[in-house]
């Protein structure tokens, strides 16, 4: 019995539950002190989504979506800002089939910002109510202005505003946001007929 | 395993950034060569025939206020200002900016959009000068001694002096320079390498002004602490070589140093490696390894600045190409790049468009006619080329990569071209980062050397500017997230609030009640022992407020009883001093206490509590009241019924001139056709 008990079976035996035991401790410390708060891919889908919270989707802002699109409540394709390629991104992330924007959310526009009529403006603070991200200044029976650097063109200020004084602005392009575009070449006909010149179009 | 491979390499690195480099390196011939570097045709020679010339007036200058590398200058002058040559036109703003100065004494016609050179061919806010002829210098600053003054405050002058590098990259010179004398920079390289076809304002510059370089050397040393200097210079230029060895042969610790022929050598981590050895780590900068590089030109606005006391507001420029005379010329800021083409006789026929900077990394100039380009000459404008068809044929249609890896033999950065224009031909910008797309200098070598002329370098600039756009998306999204929930955080926060403050007037009602019925308790007392004993009283209800239901309501009815009782002996003190004075009775005194409780009840917005019963007192006081108010009513209209006698207009119309008061209609006039259609 003794044998038996000392015997390289046994040992191999104390080893594996001596292992388990310290790993099983490891696992529960680890467990708790590297908890994660909240659901993690609410927080990935909302650093996808473009933070316009203009609620084209049909939620309450981007965190709300995120939100509905990790519980399987809401289709990737309802974010209009965030365009073709945000969907991509999400498709990317929540393992789904892409699916081209839903129209029924809206087009994609291009960036704009909201821009006040300030000799119209009455200064009745109701778009500062509607504005998601504080971006407009002013105070009662004061004129208003929209601070564009905060803006995020969610055109929810235009549906309140009583004198229609808001109007969406897009981006100009000025040396400071411009970009180098895509290198795109004319084709040339033998005959150097220039009718039918087509650019090589960026492949999607 | 990793993580130890790192710690040696950061060992490594250390280690290579503490040595001093070796005298026998600085100053031996010895050069090191770096991978890859083409030989495009120079192209040097047409315009060095004449000495650099100084260009006459222009009738207009342009300066844009981006001519450099950071934030944009604040404007201080206004249009229609009259200006003189080397007063401040705008200031630098915030840490990295450099202030624009007035190239000559002139007006300010305008501060408005114009062309600028730069690769969009957008315009951009320019000050627009009309020179008066006087070209009259502002009164310029009494330099001291350099050698003898304060660092810091020297680098802090520096600030003011518009100075950028002016070899192209245009990087705030002051902040290159900033000491604080602990730098730990060892060895000023100065880059006269000057390695791109056709341009020669470097060359021309030593071969002339040798002397002012030195100086202006001397006092880079000086700020930097730097006791060792060498100067690269390409081979393809020996009489600007010669010029620079006479002028530094009696001074301590300057080399000059010859370097092959070979592009890029002139960008400045190749030039530090040709002439020290020394390769700087792709995340770090030269200065982390004790070494700084300044050009000549800038070398000659440092002399300029402390010797002088002249700003950055002239730099030379080639003009070359197909023109009919090629030449350097010493040109002001805002020059009209026509004027330059004027004095080099003017465009030979066939000149299809104008590049700035050199062929290899140059832009096109948008000049919508060839004979009147008003591009204006800026502190990055080194060279203007006049092109032509036959000197820069258009490249021949790309054609599909073949993976030959030439453009991996040239590229002087040692990267893998060809994977990084797959990337970014498929917009794979996360893997072009990956395989250190920002290391790439945007040489042009690779595209250069492609049999399949594939514009290479464009689709690395493409990569580029897309990737630092989702940067700059990023961050604002980021913004617009964070305001987002600080909004829903106040919301809520001022919801709470809300319902908080409900709760406690409902508690604050009921401890009214109580203080009411201690006052009436106290009513008979004597009259100096009154307030004492109601606060008192008030402090033992504090325990046992008979309407609170939890803790912490109790609590917070506590502190507004305890707040009550203070405004409540101030009030019986104010209304005591009053009564002293009208009558003696005795029994007025409870009058005016219970007249102050109820005060503060109004106050605080409670509800009527009706515990108040002394109605007819109340009813005494108020025709007393009624009368006060009258009064005031008849001073008021008194006054304003004086002011119209002396026939002055009531005030708030009074200092508006016509045209404002007219303005004031016309809104008024809008507002009223606006608000009937929203009506609608």
């Amino acid at each position: 019995m003794f044998n038996t008990l000392t015997s390289p079976m046994f040992l191999a035996l104390y080893v594996m539950i001596g292992l388990a035991l310290v790993l099983g401790v490891v696992l529960g410390v680890s467990a708790l002190k590297f908890k994660v708060e909240g659901n993690p891919l609410i927080a990935r889908i909302d650093a996808i989504l473009p933070q316009t919270q203009c609620g084209q989707c049909g939620y309450a802002g981007c965190k709300p979506y995120a939100k509905a699109i990790a519980s399987g409540e809401a289709d990737i394709n309802q974010c209009p800002p965030g365009g073709d390629a945000g969907a991509r991104a999400l498709a990317d992330l929540v393992g789904m089939e892409y699916k081209p924007l839903n129209a029924a959310n809206g087009v994609e526009k291009p960036k704009a910002v909201a821009f006040i009529d300030e000799n119209i403006c009455i200064g009745c603070t109701l778009c500062i109510q509607a504005c998601p991200v504080d971006a407009i200044l002013g105070a009662a029976k004061h004129m208003h202005t929209i601070i564009a650097s905060e803006c995020t063109g969610c055109e929810l200020c235009l549906a309140p505003c009583p004198v229609d004084c808001i109007t969406m602005e897009p981006i100009a392009e000025n040396p400071d946001n411009w970009k180098w575009k895509y290198p795109v070449f004319p084709i040339k006909l033998e005959n150097s007929q220039p009718k039918n010149s087509n650019d090589e179009k960026k492949a999607a | 395993m990793n993580a130890i491979i790192n710690f040696f390499k950061k060992l490594n690195n250390t280690a290579s950034a503490s040595s001093i480099i070796p005298s026998d390196i600085i100053h031996s011939s010895e050069v090191f060569k770096f991978n890859g570097g083409v030989h495009p045709p120079e192209n040097k020679t047409e315009s060095t025939q004449h000495p650099i010339e100084v260009l006459k007036l222009p009738k207009k200058l342009v300066l844009p206020l981006r001519q450099h590398v950071g934030n944009m200058p604040k404007i201080i002058i206004a249009v229609g200002e009259q200006v003189l040559k080397g007063q401040l036109l705008a200031e630098a703003e915030g840490a990295v900016s450099a202030a624009i100065h007035a190239p000559t004494s002139g007006t300010v016609s305008a501060i408005a959009e114009a062309i600028i050179p730069h690769p969009s061919g957008l315009p951009d806010i320019c000050v627009t000068l009309i020179p008066d002829g006087l070209d009259e210098w502002i009164a310029k600053p009494v330099m001291q001694d350099w050698r003898n003054a304060d660092k810091n405050t020297l680098v802090a002058s520096l600030r003011l002096s518009g100075i950028v590098g002016l070899g192209g990259a245009t990087f705030p010179t002051h902040i290159k320079l900033r000491a604080n004398g602990k730098s730990g920079v060892h060895t000023l390289v100065i880059n006269a390498a000057e390695c791109e076809p056709y341009i020669t304002c470097d060359d021309m510059l030593m071969r002339e002004r040798a002397d002012q370089i030195m100086q202006g050397i001397s006092i880079a040393q000086h700020l930097l602490g730097a006791e060792n200097c060498v100067i690269g210079i390409e081979d393809n230029k020996p009489q600007a070589t010669d010029s620079m060895r006479a002028a530094c042969v009696d001074i301590k610790g300057i080399s000059v140093k010859v370097v092959p022929t070979l592009y890029p050598s002139g960008d400045a981590r190749r030039l530090i490696y040709l002439l020290l050895g020394i390769e700087i780590p792709s995340d770090k900068r030269s200065t982390d390894v004790g070494i700084q590089v300044f050009n000549v030109a800038t070398a000659v606005a440092l002399y300029r600045f402390f010797t002088l006391g002249e700003p950055s507001i002239s730099r030379i420029v080639s003009m070359t190409g197909n023109v009919q005379s090629p030449q350097n010329f010493e040109v002001l800021f805002g020059t009209p790049v026509q004027d330059l083409i004027t004095a080099a006789g003017g465009i030979k026929s066939g000149t299809s468009h104008f590049i700035m900077g050199g062929p290899m990394m140059g832009f096109d100039l948008h000049c919508s006619d060839l004979n009147h380009c008003d591009v204006p000459i800026t502190k990055a404008s080194n060279c203007i080329i006049a092109a032509t068809p036959n000197l820069f044929a258009e490249p021949p249609p790309a054609m599909p990569c073949i993976r030959c890896a030439r453009c991996a033999d040239v590229c002087p950065v040692s990267l893998q071209p060809q994977e990084l224009y797959w990337f970014a031909k498929s917009d794979n910008f996360e893997k072009a980062r990956d395989y250190q797309l920002f290391d790439c200098i945007e040489c042009g070598a690779c595209s250069y050397v492609c049999p399949s002329n594939i514009p290479l370098v464009q689709y690395y600039r493409y990569a580029k500017s897309e990737i630092i756009a989702a940067a700059k998306a990023k961050e604002a999204a980021d913004l617009a997230r964070e305001r987002n929930e600080f909004k829903l955080m106040r919301i809520e926060r001022e919801k709470i609030e809300r319902t908080q403050k409900h709760a406690q007037r409902a508690n604050t009602g009921a401890a009214n009640i109580n203080g009411a019925n201690i006052s009436k308790a106290e009513k008979n007392t004597e009259k100096r022992r009154a307030t004492v004993e109601t606060t008192e009283m008030l402090a033992k209800t504090n325990t046992v407020p008979p309407l609170a239901n939890d803790e912490t309501n109790q609590r917070s009815a506590n502190e507004q009883v305890a707040k009550k009782q203070a405004a409540i002996a101030t009030a019986i003190e104010r209304v005591k001093a009053l009564k002293a004075q009208t009558s003696n009775d005795v029994k007025t005194n409870s009058i005016g206490l219970s007249t102050a409780i109820k005060d503060e009840n109004l106050q605080s917005g409670v509800v009527k509590t009706g515990t108040v019963k002394n109605s007819e007192i109340t009813e005494q006081e108020k025709p007393k009241k009624q009368a006060i108010i009258a009064a005031a009513i008849e001073r008021a209209k008194a006054q304003k019924a004086t002011a119209i006698a002396e026939g002055d207009a009531p005030k708030n119309t009074e200092p508006s001139s016509k045209t404002i008061q007219a303005e004031i209609k016309e809104i008024d006039a809008r507002r009223k056709e606006f608000l009937p259609k929203h009506k609608e």
